[in-house]
């Protein structure tokens, strides 16, 4: 009787032939630059954000002064603006977005969701640029003849809705970032819908629930974090979006309680002086409002990261 | 409450949600109906073979913008999509303990910065040593924004690869580097070449990172090392100008530009149609 020698199956441990070692190598290799290229926006822009950071220090951001002549530089007027349009693009974006996912997800029939949810994608797909140039051409008149003599009559015992109307401003640039980031919000809440466990619906289902109970007890309620996380991911975006805005809120550097009034975003600030920031300071002031606009969208997209996550586990990407 | 009521309601929240997607939807056929409108006039032979005319001149074309935009657009992919690819394989197969949630999370995380802060970036480690604005600055603040769309989607194409197919070459004694590159990564392909589509489609109509970057320039390229023109940064530059035959130009630029994005998201789609079911 003759022992049947195994061979070497038991050997094949870590280190395996070269042509595996190497590749593993690459792989790590690209997956760490990766991460090492995201430690260098942290460090240049810190570097470069440096003098500004050293001569101002935090009055930057409280103080509204922006004269590069003299070279007083406060970046509060850039906040608040980034700020104002940001949350006025989320009031309009937010009912509609979810409401939108709720349909494509829930209650839509099988067969327009496909076609439905292809134009979304084409909803976000459309440059900055060209929404920026229908805001100037098509949307700011709109609200300069029609909407914001309306709104000043009815509504104009607010402080929100006085002024002359000038079109571009505060409102114009809330609605056009609202239409450029309702399409990221409705695609993660679809994702977040669509990831919530099919038992949740067939349970509410079962008890005799109609469609839209079963979505706002069983699935909602379910995604709520994730749903969270997806208007969060639509706040970092309006937050950092640069051209379209740039090309309808009129761009003076003023603190104005009015929507009708002109403002000035971060990003758009930037856009705008970056080319021409004739000294050091200047650049690096701007480089500043950068690393805060940097700051500020890493710890809110960072947090809704984790929040969609929380919903349909970190392997899935998100399409936006 | 009454089944009727209950009903009822069912009925007006599904109205409700459908009217929400149809506003959603909306702006864009409001948007590529001023387009084709308002630019449609505007395209004609000149407008792609010529050269912009000098200022208060009527005419000229953006040929040198659409040029441009290729020349970026395929820089960004030469930088970044290697890199991309490998990196979503190393997400996708990595039995790391630390480095692929970290690397997840990164790209996440920098899909989300704000594309002018890539600008500024690009600015400070490539148009500051350089001392001059050049596409290749251009071309490197495009791929550190593809980059990150081009790492999840082919993590998650590569994700879809069956593991039997990976088994049933693992047990035919081929080594682990070769089932990866010739068996799990062409498998993959139609799906990693939408999520290559989708990201070039969004760094063409890019403007922000190419303010001073790539600068914009009215003549043609003059190598990778000098400013170049693209078609975003010529329709803004055309929008906020105070020439009626510019703002014409802008919207044709604009017509251009939409076709070029929707042409590429349309192909992106048909690749991969029918391949995986797990693609929505």
């Amino acid at each position: 009787m003759s022992v049947v020698a195994i061979p070497h199956i038991a050997v094949r441990t870590a280190p395996r032939n070269l042509g595996d070692r190497i590749l593993r190598g690459v792989l790590r290799l690209a997956a760490l630059v990766l991460v090492l290229l995201v430690a260098a926006i942290v460090v240049e822009m810190l570097r470069t954000a440096l003098p500004a950071m050293h001569k101002f220090g935090w009055r930057f951001v409280v103080t509204s002064t922006w004269d590069p002549v003299a070279e007083r530089f406060g970046a509060l007027p850039f906040v608040y603006g980034t700020v104002v349009s940001s949350l006025l693009a989320l009031l309009i974006a937010v009912p509609l977005g979810v409401g939108a996912a709720i349909y494509l997800a829930e209650l839509a029939p099988a067969w327009i969701r496909p076609p439905l949810a292809f134009l979304v994608e084409l909803v976000a797909a459309v440059p900055s640029v060209i929404y920026g140039l229908w805001g100037i051409f098509v949307l700011a008149p709109l609200l300069r003849t029609w909407v914001q003599p309306f709104l000043g009559a009815t509504l104009g015992f607010l402080p929100l809705f006085q002024g002359p109307p000038y079109g571009v401003g505060m409102l114009a640039a809330g609605i056009i970032l609202a239409i450029m980031v309702v399409p990221f919000i409705t695609a993660v809440s679809r994702e977040v819908l669509l990831a919530v466990p099919n038992t949740q619906r067939e349970a509410a289902l079962a008890l005799g629930a109609t469609r839209w109970e079963t979505t706002r007890m069983a699935v909602l309620r379910y995604g709520r974090s994730g749903l969270v996380g997806a208007i969060l991911l639509g706040l970092g975006r309006a937050l950092g979006e640069t051209m379209a805005v740039t090309m309808v809120i009129g761009n003076r550097p003023e603190v104005a309680l009015s929507l009708f009034a002109p403002g000035y975003t971060m990003a758009s600030v930037i856009a705008n002086e970056f080319t021409e920031a004739t000294s050091d300071l200047y650049l690096s002031a701007l480089i500043d409002i950068g690393l805060l606009l940097f700051v500020v969208t890493v710890i809110v997209n960072a947090l809704a990261r984790l929040l969609v996550w929380s919903v349909g586990g970190p392997v899935k990407a998100i399409r936006e | 409450m009454t089944p009727a009521a209950r009903r009822g309601i069912n009925i007006v929240m599904s109205g409700v949600a459908a009217l929400a997607a149809a506003l959603v939807v909306l702006p864009l056929l409001v948007i590529f109906g001023f387009l084709l409108w308002q630019g449609a006039s505007a395209v004609n032979v000149d407008f792609f073979l010529h050269l912009p005319k000098p200022v208060g001149e009527a005419g000229g074309g953006m040929a040198n913008a659409i040029v441009g935009t290729l020349i970026l657009v395929m820089l960004a992919a030469a930088l970044g999509l290697p890199l991309g690819i490998f990196g979503g394989l190393y997400l996708a197969e990595s039995r790391d303990r630390r480095l692929p949630w970290l690397a997840r999370f990164v790209a996440d995380v920098l899909n989300g910065v704000p594309s002018i802060v890539i600008g500024i970036f690009a600015y400070t480690v490539i148009v500051l040593p350089m001392k001059r604005f050049s596409a290749l600055a251009g071309g490197f603040a495009l791929a550190v924004i593809m980059l990150p769309i081009v790492v999840r989607t082919s993590e998650e194409m590569v994700r879809l690869v069956p593991s039997s197919l990976r088994e049933a070459a693992l047990a035919l004694g081929i080594p682990e580097w070769k089932v990866l590159l010739r068996v799990v990564l062409p498998t993959a392909r139609a799906g990693i070449i939408t999520g290559v589509m989708v990201a070039i489609a969004r760094v063409a109509g890019e403007t922000a990172p190419l303010l001073f970057t790539a600068f914009g320039n009215r003549f043609w390229h003059q190598g990778l090392d000098q400013p170049i023109a693209a078609l975003p940064l010529q329709i803004f530059a055309y929008a906020i100008a105070p020439y009626d035959d510019w703002h014409r130009q802008a919207w044709a630029g604009a017509l251009t530009l939409i076709g070029l994005v929707f042409v590429v998201s349309l192909a992106a789609r048909v690749v991969t149609s029918g391949r995986f079911t797990g693609v929505r």
